[in-house]
């Protein structure tokens, strides 16, 4: 079951209000999407930190929802 | 998932990537990979030319969903050195070009075949 590319972002940005975030469609399935989030919460974590707190903020949808989100995170 | 499947895939995930230095869960093996994600790690180990254990997390689902709740890490495929979780594609990907993943094997003392 896809997700739609406004619902991604909306998700994301819901979890991490002062984010700034690209989304690519990737196979313009719902499926397979890659995202640069940029975040001054992600400051003094790792890449795994970072990423586990995009996927916190899709509730459980990584992986299910979703099968395919390319992330690249930075703190500024 | 059953109790005592939970606490027998983490024991065989723990054993896994405590007696490899690299352990790699992924969809399919090295030579046949069933997903994209999953081939593209193979191959930047490949390159890099170190050697490492694979684990078909499609021969079990309780092996599928075990190593996402042991990581706490919800997509297939999962990088592990020494005993380490690394990050599935889009990181070691990242990690590959930045030089990182160099810089982390030759910190944990894993050989690599020079090209």
């Amino acid at each position: 079951m896809p997700i739609s590319q406004e619902r991604l972002e909306k998700l994301i940005k819901d979890s991490i209000p002062d984010c700034k975030i690209a989304i690519n469609d990737l196979k313009g399935d719902g499926d397979h999407y890659s995202a640069t989030i940029i975040s001054k919460t992600f400051k003094g974590k790792t890449r795994v930190e970072q990423h586990k707190m995009v996927y916190d903020a899709l509730k459980g949808g990584m992986g299910n929802e979703l099968h395919a989100l390319m992330l690249k995170t930075k703190s500024e | 998932m059953e109790e005592n499947k939970i606490i027998d895939v983490t024991e065989m995930i723990k054993n896994e990537i405590k007696s490899n230095d690299i352990v790699l869960f992924m969809k399919g093996t090295p030579v046949f990979p069933m997903c994209g994600f999953s081939a593209a790690v193979v191959q930047i180990l490949t390159d890099i030319g170190v050697k490492f254990n694979s684990i078909n997390v499609l021969d079990s689902n309780e092996m599928r969903e075990g190593i996402k709740q042991f990581s706490n890490w919800p997509t297939i495929p999962q990088l592990y050195i020494k005993e380490e979780f690394v990050g599935g594609c889009d990181i070691v990907k990242e990690i590959y070009e930045s030089g990182e993943l160099l810089q982390l094997l030759n910190r944990k003392g894993i050989e690599v075949k020079s090209r």
